[in-house]
């Protein structure tokens, strides 16, 4: 498939693979993190790491939506369910996602409760026009990715008048994210986590551009480089940082450059802006109350917030015992540093949500690579 | 002379007519459904005898029967319906043991309302099916339940069939150095489904692979008797269908991606949708394990018939005590190859 299988070739991946060889100081290790899940699921699914070196460490980063998502969301958009007769609209991976007590969105269907799965929210939009006496409800997550089309679709249901559609907005924010771990006490003082450079996050970064890195890159002396989402995108800034970091440079550089700017997708920018506001805080799986890293639905279009429609009421969440989902979102252990990884944690069962989704690393190491560690 | 005497009190409509719970009742009702469109279409001797049951001679020798409940949705896609699929994928479990088909049987469980003009355009694709497959449906039975407690159509197919002499193939058979073929592109079934799932369409010229593979299995048995493995890789895909082969033979198997043959539309939906072609459906494609000289024999054969112009050979069975599916990526890379788990859904970003 053209545009896609150039990114895949064996031939050129060969020859990074070579250069990155030549390149490492054999005297040192370089611990890299990606960000994003996006990276993380190409790095297993195309066995990368079998071309680095072995003094190369991929850290995987809490860039994965469903990953970050408090358990306390989900049993609020159960309670939602419970209490109303609405339909509720959700991104595929989101069904499975264990909430308190082992229930999820996948058992509350199961249980007779009206949960679709939907690619877009023009579908959820679609539903609430074929069904105007019934509330339909959007559950919305996502970094800066996923913003701009739930942005689109309040717009579109407020031009509409449809009166039966809100949005359970998540939608967070990547810098403060990035910012927080920089900012941790594992990284910052204990130093438990060494992390020498960033792999800047390629879908997000096309709408935010590559600008909003450049603080942190100065500030905490790190490079960071926006890498694509394609085998060869991630071997290629993998050499990029090492060149950075074998030469004391922490700069932005872009290696996504066929789709990411220093100034981002404007226009959804400007459509994210009039649409949301900044929430002063919002509670991370792993990273716990991050101020200002959220985004919530601006006054004016209230009527289609579904924290205003709705009654929610703050729950007493549990998470599972033992589940090291939040170190491991933060890059401080390894999947198979969990007491549950593996001996009751399992794709089929996930106990952590990290286990959930193909992006979140213990899905990834257990799927793609389990009888390696 | 007079004509004898029509026992119907009225016609079934079959234009704008709908099922109700009387079709399922065993009275007037059911039996004029049974004549006017399941032996309409159906139409054979022993079909035709009006027992309860179909009665026939065997053959010496060993037998196969295997029986599949059809559940699809939507029941109308693009190069098939739940009629030819409820024929084509029975057939292809049974003759994966490298039986000839023999008979077929059908079980109905219509809901109440369903349109009766659907249910003629199912039962004639059935009958199509059936007999482009040369293997008639010889017994039945129709159930009809209340309105919401079915999904329209569901039907359950039953064959049974003949294994030739010398023949034994079987799941547990996969042996070390072993190759692994594959009668032709993968994913075509599932991506054409989604293609036409009523909260995803979008535009593809691509068809369900849908068909009955017992004539290319002939062919191959005939050749090779001695085929240790033929499975068709419908749910779960060809990923799951490997793991399955792995698991019972107490083998582990290596893949190498850029010799899975994939249409292209199937490669640029599964990358629009986040989905691995490895675990989408199947209907009309088999898996067949056999000794590394018979593999180049079984692959000109396979790529001689129309039912397997694509076929390749895709890897190779090792040793694994844990019996992993291994595959080499196109990058130069390996990784593990694992079960499906749960539906496959899409990623976020």
């Amino acid at each position: 498939m053209k545009y896609v299988d150039e990114f895949r070739s064996g031939e050129l991946a060969k020859n990074i693979s070579a250069k990155i060889k030549a390149a490492v100081d054999p005297e040192r290790s370089y611990n890299l993190m990606e960000f994003c899940g996006g990276h993380t699921h190409a790095i297993f699914r195309y066995g990368i790491q079998d071309l680095m070196p072995d003094n190369i460490h991929f850290i995987h980063g809490p860039g994965c939506p469903v990953c970050v998502l408090p358990t306390s969301r989900i049993d609020q958009a159960l309670y939602l369910l419970e209490h109303n007769d609405i339909i509720l609209c959700s991104y595929g991976d989101l069904l499975r996602v264990p909430a308190t007590d082992g229930k999820s969105l996948l058992k509350a269907k199961a249980g007779g409760s009206d949960v679709r799965m939907v690619y877009s929210t023009q579908d959820a939009l679609k539903i609430a026009r074929d069904n105007p006496d019934r509330e339909v409800l959007f559950f919305a997550i996502g970094f800066e990715t996923t913003t701009p089309a739930s942005a689109i679709a309040i717009q579109q249901a407020a031009d509409e008048g449809l009166k039966n559609f809100t949005l359970f907005c998540n939608h967070v924010l990547t810098p403060a994210a990035i910012q927080n771990i920089l900012e941790s006490p594992e990284v910052r003082e204990i130093g438990s986590v060494s992390i020498d450079g960033f792999f800047g996050p390629s879908h997000v970064s096309a709408i935010i551009g590559s600008r909003p890195y450049e603080f942190f890159a100065e500030e905490f002396q790190r490079p960071v480089v926006i890498a694509g989402f394609e085998p060869l995108d991630v071997m290629q800034s993998t050499l990029m940082l090492i060149h950075q970091i074998n030469e004391d440079r922490f700069e932005v550089e872009n290696e996504y450059g066929r789709v990411v700017t220093r100034d981002g997708n404007q226009k959804a920018q400007k459509l994210v802006a009039e649409t949301f506001e900044l929430r002063p805080l919002f509670e991370w799986r792993g990273l716990g109350e991050v101020p200002y890293s959220a985004l919530r639905i601006r006054e004016k279009y209230k009527v289609f917030d579904s924290e205003q429609r709705f009654n929610i009421p703050k729950l007493h969440s549990k998470e599972i015992k033992g589940c090291e989902c939040p170190t491991i979102l933060r890059g401080a252990k390894r999947p198979t540093d969990c007491k549950l990884f593996g001996t009751v944690c399992f794709p089929e069962n996930p106990m952590g949500s990290c286990m959930v989704s193909s992006e979140g690393a213990c899905a990834a190491y257990w799927s793609y690579g389990r009888f390696r560690e | 002379m007079p004509q004898p005497r029509n026992i119907y009190n009225r016609p079934l409509d079959l234009k704008n007519g709908t099922i109700d719970m009387s079709h399922g009742s065993g009275g007037r009702a059911m039996a004029q459904l049974i004549e006017k469109l399941f032996i309409r279409y159906f139409d054979n001797e022993l079909l035709r005898q009006g027992d309860d049951q179909a009665t026939f001679n065997i053959p010496s020798g060993r037998m196969s029967i295997s029986t599949d409940g059809h559940v699809i949705s939507p029941l109308f896609f693009p190069g098939g319906d739940i009629g030819s699929l409820s024929i084509h994928g029975t057939l292809n479990d049974v003759s994966m043991s490298g039986a000839n088909p023999l008979y077929l049987s059908a079980g109905f469980i219509i809901e109440e309302g369903f349109p009766l003009a659907d249910l003629e355009r199912i039962v004639k694709s059935m009958g199509e099916a059936a007999r482009d497959a040369g293997v008639a449906v010889v017994t039945g039975d129709t159930k009809v339940v209340e309105r919401g407690k079915g999904d329209g159509v569901f039907i359950t197919t039953t064959a049974v069939g003949t294994i030739p002499e010398g023949v034994n193939i079987s799941g547990n058979r996969a042996t070390p150095g072993d190759c692994i073929l594959v009668s032709g592109t993968i994913g075509d079934h599932g991506v054409a489904i989604l293609s036409s799932r009523e909260n995803l369409e979008f535009e593809t010229t691509l068809q369900s692979d849908s068909a009955a593979l017992h004539t290319l299995i002939a062919k191959m048995v005939k050749r090779v008797p001695n085929i240790h493995c033929l499975r068709d890789p419908t749910r779960g895909g060809v990923a799951t269908t490997l793991n399955e082969i792995s698991q019972q033979s107490k083998v582990g198997m290596r893949i190498e991606e850029n010799q899975l043959p994939i249409h292209p539309a199937v490669h640029a939906a599964c990358e629009l949708l986040g989905l691995d072609p490895l675990y989408v459906a199947n209907e009309g494609k088999l898996i067949c394990i056999c000794a590394e000289e018979n593999a180049p024999t079984l692959l000109e054969l396979m790529r001689s018939d129309p039912l397997g112009r694509e076929a390749a050979i895709i890897g190779e069975v090792t040793k694994d005590p844990n019996s992993f599916v291994e595959m080499n990526t196109t990058l130069g890379g390996s990784r593990i190859i694992d079960w499906l788990v749960g539906e496959q859904l899409p990623r976020i970003c």
